[in-house]
């Protein structure tokens, strides 16, 4: 089963048809979704009644397209606001992992690494509901003692963005450890030697060299924070993040104005996407 | 290097991460198995006790949910691996170049589009008005409307979609890996396709079928919107529940006892596939 080897005939088109069959499988949802963002009719789902860009650019009930639907205008916004600080705080902390894991050794280090990838083997919903009931307590003491209110602590867009925060900062570490294992530490010396300070060499030689990954660590951070959904859904408060928005209005049955928010969705991840691998790439030629 | 810098940088270096970690993750833990642990016995007054874990074990709604929760994820995840396998064989062994990017991206893509999308793409091909429904009709093979939705074949397929690419990922990643020249000295042999799957082939993938699978069980444990949108009335999924303590109920006790149980059910599953596979969390999920 390798190319160099014959195959039967038979064999060969059953596998090429099953294949075939899988990439159809995997684009029939969301070629669906993109298409009845056109369908005029307030229902996104046949009979086909013709092309419009009302769900889009209408601004006549029921067709209110996207961009003139506050709601959703206003929970892009929520969550652009989200994945800015979650991307900040993950390449941040994810950076000084890196060096942390990859520059020293400490004791105990095996049993932290293990603490650090805990986060990918959590499910999404019980990282948001212990945070809820951790803050919620320190928020209920706080209180009690101070006698003053503590909202940041309180569901609400702190917490949307300290939980998603907690699990994305891994993936962070992770990609940025694998491009810092493989800078050559004489390039740093070199420029101690040349008279450089310790934080001017990783400044100046360092940074620069790991930035391909900190770009693609922030991206990856801004797609993940963009559509977690189960983490944000224990945490939310009444500014709710386009997920929420989104699924609070599939419940309740929408119109094709869903499909039009798809499918900006679907184009800026998929670029976003892109980016990333464009920084990946960048990372495994230099 | 003196070691005066080298203590100081570690120390900076590692107040971030312990605060991170201990704020975020350890703490929260911690004082959710402490709520969990406390019963309310009156306004405002606890004892400590396993109170809500006997609540979960005499309810028999509780209990079965769960199971059910576990078995369908335990499916999800064979299906997927079952279904992905021939695939991510396909990318790594039988294209290349352009091809092999091409293919690869194609699985990538779905997959940085929300899950709440991908679910409503669903919805629309497998509702009573939607797709497969009027096509059915179109060509004849139906009479009047069917509904695909809102049953456990419909969440098992939202299921393993969703977690395709978790799975198609690790194994292009480690077949990628495998010698050709293996696979023909498997043939040299004497083996026939079986055979040098079943030695050579599945062996070397292993890392990969086991982080896949992981991740992939995991995902589908801690669903809660594949089952709540393509599932029925009847189709409880133990993350709704939990969902329902919370929010719904306002009863943190017992929902923090469900949200452990999960807890340690995804762990013990994870620990035990890790221990049978001979496999480490560290070259699994943190590659």
């Amino acid at each position: 089963m390798i190319r160099t080897l014959p195959q039967s005939n038979t064999f060969k088109w059953t596998y090429r048809a099953y294949v075939t069959l899988f990439f159809v499988y995997l684009a029939l949802p969301l070629t669906v979704v993109c298409l009845m963002a056109f369908n005029n009719s307030v229902f996104p789902s046949l009979p086909w009644e013709g092309f419009t860009w009302a769900w889009f650019f209408g601004d006549e009930d029921p067709f209110i397209g996207v961009f003139n639907d506050r709601s959703i205008l206003r929970s892009i916004g929520t969550s652009m606001f989200v994945a800015f600080w979650v991307s900040l705080l993950s390449i941040a902390v994810g950076t000084t992992n890196a060096f942390l894991f990859v520059r020293h050794d400490f004791k105990f280090k095996e049993f932290f690494y293990i603490l650090m990838l805990l986060p990918l083997i959590i499910p999404g919903i019980i990282l948001g509901i212990s945070i809820l009931v951790f803050s919620n307590a320190v928020a209920n003491n706080l209180e009690n003692a101070t006698g003053m209110w503590f909202d940041g602590l309180r569901p609400g867009l702190p917490l949307v963005i300290l939980g998603q925060f907690s699990f994305i900062a891994t993936f962070a570490t992770l990609v940025i450890s694998a491009r810092l294992e493989k800078f050559d530490r004489s390039l740093e010396e070199a420029a101690l030697n040349l008279g450089a300070t310790r934080l001017g060499a990783i400044r100046q030689i360092t940074l620069p060299f790991l930035f391909p990954a900190i770009a693609g660590a922030g991206v990856v951070a801004i797609l993940m924070s963009f559509e977690n959904f189960n983490t944000t859904l224990m945490l939310v408060g009444s500014d709710a993040p386009l997920t929420i928005n989104m699924f609070d209005r599939l419940k309740l049955g929408s119109t094709p104005v869903l499909n039009a928010v798809s499918l900006l969705l679907i184009v800026v991840s998929a670029l976003l996407g892109l980016v990333s691998l464009l920084f990946q790439k960048r990372d495994k030629s230099s | 290097m003196n070691s005066v810098h080298s203590r100081l940088s570690l120390y900076l270096l590692f107040t971030p991460f312990l605060l991170w970690l201990a704020l975020l993750i350890i703490i929260p833990h911690i004082f959710m198995f402490l709520v969990s642990i406390s019963v309310k016995t009156g306004v405002r007054e606890y004892v400590t006790g396993l109170g809500n874990y006997m609540v979960f074990f005499t309810e028999p709604l509780y209990w079965n949910t769960f199971a059910r929760t576990a078995f369908m994820s335990v499916s999800a995840t064979f299906l997927t691996l079952l279904i992905g396998f021939p695939v991510a064989y396909y990318i790594a062994k039988l294209t290349r170049g352009r091809t092999k990017t091409t293919l690869f991206l194609m699985c990538l893509i779905p997959f940085w589009v929300s899950e709440l999308v991908r679910t409503f793409g669903w919805m629309i091909l497998l509702r009573e008005t939607g797709i497969f429904s009027s096509f059915l009709q179109y060509i004849g093979l139906a009479s009047e409307p069917i509904e695909f939705l809102y049953n456990d074949a419909a969440i098992m397929v939202g299921l393993v979609y969703t977690s395709m690419l978790f799975m198609v990922v690790p194994l292009v990643t480690t077949l990628d890996s495998l010698d050709d020249s293996l696979i023909e000295a498997g043939y040299d042999l004497g083996g026939n396709g079986i055979t040098v799957l079943r030695e050579i082939i599945i062996p070397h993938a292993m890392p990969g079928i086991v982080s896949g699978c992981i991740v992939v069980f995991m995902l589908s444990l801690g669903n809660y919107l594949t089952p709540i949108l393509l599932g029925g009335k009847d189709s409880l999924w133990f993350t709704g529940l939990i969902y329902d303590q919370f929010i719904t109920r306002f009863n943190w006790e017992l929902g923090s006892a469900f949200g452990f149980l999960l807890l340690l059910l995804s762990s013990t599953i994870v620990w035990a596939g890790l221990k049978l596979s001979g496999q480490s969390l560290t070259n699994t999920v943190g590659r």
